[in-house]
């Protein structure tokens, strides 16, 4: 009992993860039916912005580690999401001016993606960061089980997130502009919608909590490498899909999902079987809904 | 159209054998280094695992990202044949065949190889079914996940550590006679891919697989069988890649899982998609080409995979349809037409 | 035994009942023409005979078979062509590649065939580019065999497509708005164009259409459906005259 407690929570950290990046690849889907396969790389220079930030303001300033802390989350969201919309400004609008087809935007943020990695890996080499500690871990123990207070951070960062982007995307005029983006690009500047606007905002939305993301991960597993993004990237963009891409719901049942099954793998047979296990399930779900959970099936008319 | 005799409607044909006999003679008379030798190899793997890939990214539409899982599938099930049969080892011991018989079994285990990647393939066909585009690319990305992993935890074929033992057989090929056997299956095995691509595409029935990639509710209404093509598509492009990595591990002599993850994937995309879509002429020569640009840029070490991306987000920018577009040699230069029997 | 003979085909999505209780026979040879307003459940009709959706009552039998759990291109191997309300070419393909992978269904030789080029295949792939120059030069469209579809101007796009719903030798063929965006001239001479092919083909031509002249001046018989349901049948001087047809159209004015 204790032992299942202890993984249900392990899965709902690691769910949260995969939560808070599928999240941009679901809102970018969303608004421009386009795979942004470069925000699990995203994700890994968020890590990596947050860690010189912090080693800047501990070390350099010489800050008290809660202050840093609480600077740390902004600046590193919103670092990021410079990032990001760097990127959605050099990479994919002149693509998107011309009207490319959507494949080639999508391989371009492939390669974009690789850029960030082996660039990063050119730029600061092959060695490891270390992440500094910022929050004094402390233990609650309820039973056998114990819960570490960064843990139930990663948890209630997710959920409030959820809530957030939920709020955002039905509630307000830019969310109902973001929604309408994905059913008729021509349509919508014509209707008075300022559409790259729209679009910057989603990257930015996209990408700040992926930096967030970054900066939590780094926290919970404090050593940093340039393909850190990579296979959680794919991982979470899978998650994205199996929820249903483009729903915000979709992205956290996805993730949550996807890290009920890799810790519940773990759980029962050799971690190594993990990717295996994960993967398979996601691709029988595919096999029997192709769009996803909360994917709606587009019907094509003829 | 009926233009030249024979010989000149064979000539392209001719001119590409007598190229691979004089490059073959170039290394057996050790003209050619052996570095230049591995190079000249990995253009023609490069040429089968970019034309199968464009098979169906091109020419079906379709957004295949784990191309790189049948050239595994492809590399491990000929290696182990080819070393089980041939050479000694844990699991069965000593060699069933004696070593004299290595050039055949050798080009055998290639095939079958082939073949088990082309079962593979159909973990990609049969949802492609219900479903394409973006859907389709996850699940292929899952397979090529799912193949990796399940390598890994094989720990009968080396685990995550590798296989190895196919030096063993090449050697033994070499000790029968001393011309430069692997060059020449490499030589057969890309035209052989070539050249099968080739027929089916300019088919009636290849032609199905273009009319999918343009209208698929058109196709299946106007009687093409889009379930079966596709299914053939698939089970071709992933059996064509899976020759292509019994071939590679050969070469190489000893395979590991991690050497067919996501980034072989996307090499293998990069090809296509520099090549043009749908063009199995730019297909080919975008494979020579990034083969030499791999090469060339070696000694930048990994800014090369700075170097290449950035060139291809170039690429994207200024000519997105790659060399060729969807355009064949013979269109973009009509007299090679009068050269060449098809087409 | 008929040709096709639809029997209480009923079709719902959801909630809605786009077709219900729809019935027709066809012995071979008729022009028929369906019509009714928007949004009427024409085009679903036509994708239920088409095999493209099963309905969700009722069957349909084309020479006997019935084609409930047959796909498509099943449907269209028995001998029922068809052409789009919006052109659905093959665009990146010439012409003549448009009308040769329509005969996809007998192309008669195997992938294996194709690989080794064997003798069959030469022959069928021979055979396939007879017929389809011959039915291109009967269709006037010979000079544009090696044009792609988004080159020509879009009268000559639709010929092309009945070209290709032709180019599978059907028995049945039905034609799903032929006359839409076309010019008078166009009109004219698609009027033309399916007499032509009624007369020489002697097949089943069911046309779905708006502009009253070509039904009127090609269809022997015309049914009138509205909301999915059938509200009127008969020859064309009875539908103009049925107080039931003009009020779907006109609307009522008992106001």
């Amino acid at each position: 009992m204790e032992v299942l407690i202890q993984n249900i929570i392990n899965a709902l950290q690691w769910g949260s993860f995969y939560a808070l990046i599928a999240l941009g690849y679901t809102l970018v889907y969303g608004v421009l039916l386009l795979i942004n396969f470069a925000h699990g790389d995203i994700f890994m220079v968020g890590a990596y912005i947050a860690f010189f930030l912090v080693i800047f303001m501990l070390g350099n300033i010489g800050l008290d580690p809660g202050i840093t802390l609480a600077l740390a989350v902004p600046l590193t969201m919103i670092l990021t999401s410079g990032v990001g919309v760097t990127l959605e400004r050099i990479a994919y609008r002149p693509l998107r001016r011309k009207g490319a087809h959507r494949l080639y935007v999508v391989i371009t943020a492939l390669m974009c993606g690789l850029i960030l990695e082996n660039g990063n890996l050119a730029l600061l080499g092959a060695s490891r960061k270390r992440f500094p500690e910022l929050l004094e871990t402390t233990v609650y123990r309820f039973g056998d089980v114990s819960v570490t207070n960064l843990k139930i951070i990663v948890i209630l960062a997710a959920i409030l997130v959820f809530f957030f982007l939920q709020f955002v995307v039905t509630r307000t005029k830019i969310g109902m502009a973001m929604r309408g983006i994905s059913y008729d690009k021509f349509a919508i500047p014509l209707m008075g919608i300022p559409v790259d606007t729209v679009i910057v905002f989603t990257f930015i939305l996209g990408s700040g909590f992926a930096g967030l993301a970054g900066l939590l991960f780094a926290m919970s597993y404090p050593v940093l490498e340039p393909y850190m993004g990579a296979l959680i990237g794919w991982k979470a963009f899978i998650a994205a899909v199996v929820g249903g891409i483009g729903d915000i719901r979709g992205a956290f049942v996805g993730g949550f999902l996807l890290g009920f099954i890799e810790i519940g793998v773990v759980a029962i047979f050799p971690s190594t079987m993990r990717d295996l296990f994960a993967f398979s399930i996601l691709l029988l779900i595919l096999w029997a809904k192709p769009t996803g959970l909360f994917g709606l099936a587009r019907h094509q008319k003829i | 159209m009926e233009t030249g005799n024979k010989l000149q409607r064979n000539a392209f044909a001719l001119a590409v054998i007598s190229g691979c006999v004089l490059i073959i003679l170039l290394a057996q008379f050790k003209v050619i280094n052996l570095y230049i030798q591995s190079v000249i190899m990995f253009m023609g793997i490069n040429i089968m695992i970019s034309t199968s890939l464009n098979l169906v990214n091109g020419n079906m539409g379709e957004f295949s990202c784990g191309h790189a899982a049948f050239l595994c599938v492809g590399a491990y099930v000929s290696s182990i044949t080819s070393v089980l049969i041939m050479a000694p080892n844990d699991i069965t011991g000593a060699p069933f065949l004696p070593p004299e018989l290595a050039v055949l079994v050798f080009p055998i285990s290639v095939f079958v190889g082939g073949v088990v990647a082309a079962l593979a393939g159909i973990l990609v066909a049969l949802p492609s079914f219900k479903t394409r585009g973006d859907y389709l690319a996850i699940i292929t990305i899952a397979v090529n996940y799912m193949v990796i992993s399940g390598i890994e935890n094989l720990s009968v074929v080396g685990g995550p550590r590798g296989f190895m033992g196919m030096k063993k057989v090449v050697k033994s090929m070499y000790e029968l006679a001393d011309i430069p056997w692997m060059m020449i299956f490499v030589a057969l095995g890309t035209i052989f891919c070539v050249l099968i691509i080739r027929r089916y595409v300019s088919s009636t029935y290849g032609k199905g697989v273009n009319a999918i990639c343009q209208d698929e509710i058109a196709a299946e209404i106007m009687s093409v069988n889009t379930n079966k093509v596709k299914l053939v598509t698939f089970m071709l492009s992933s059996g064509l890649c899976g020759m292509a990595g019994g071939l590679f591990a050969h070469v190489v002599g000893y395979v590991n899982p991690q050497s067919f993850n996501i980034l072989k994937s996307t090499e293998a995309m990069v090809m296509v998609y520099l090549g043009g879509m749908g063009s199995l002429s730019g297909a080919v020569i975008s494979a020579v080409f990034f083969t030499f640009l791999l090469e060339l840029l070696r000694p930048l070490q990994i800014l090369k995979w700075v170097i290449i991306p950035f060139t291809l987000v170039l690429l994207m920018q200024f000519r997105p349809e790659g060399i060729m577009g969807n355009k064949e040699l013979t269109d973009v230069f009509p007299k090679l037409r009068k050269y060449c029997r098809f087409k | 035994m008929s040709l096709l003979k639809v029997e209480h085909m009923t079709q719902n999505f959801g909630g809605l009942q786009a077709v219900s209780d729809f019935n027709i026979e066809l012995q071979g040879g008729e022009l028929v023409a369906l019509i009714g307003p928007n949004g009427a459940g024409k085009t679903t009709i036509f994708n239920l005979v088409s095999g493209f959706y099963t309905p969700t009552e009722g069957s349909i039998r084309v020479n006997g078979k019935d084609t409930r759990g047959m796909r498509p291109h099943q449907v269209t191997a028995l001998g029922v062509s068809r052409t789009f309300q919006n052109i659905r070419l093959w665009k990146d393909m010439h012409v003549l590649d448009n009308i040769r992978v329509a005969q996809h269904y007998r192309m008669g030789y195997s992938i294996w065939d194709a690989f080794a080029r064997t003798r069959n295949y030469m022959g069928r792939e021979k055979e396939i580019d007879r017929i389809s120059w011959k039915l291109l030069e009967a269709m006037n469209l010979k000079e544009y065999a090696y044009e792609v579809p988004p080159n020509l101007p879009y009268g000559l796009q639709r010929r092309v497509e009945i070209a290709r719903a032709m180019s599978i030798q059907p028995q049945l063929l039905l034609l799903d708005e032929p006359a839409a965006g076309l010019n008078s001239r166009d009109v004219e001479e698609l009027i033309e164009l399916v007499r032509w092919i009624h007369d020489t083909f002697h097949i089943s031509i069911w046309m779905i259409e708006h502009q009253m002249k070509v039904v009127m001046s090609l269809c022997s018989w015309i049914k009138v459906i509205d909301f999915g349901q059938t509200i009127a049948e008969g020859t064309p001087e009875e539908i103009q005259n049925h107080p039931q047809v003009i009020k779907a159209y006109l609307g009522d004015d008992t106001i």
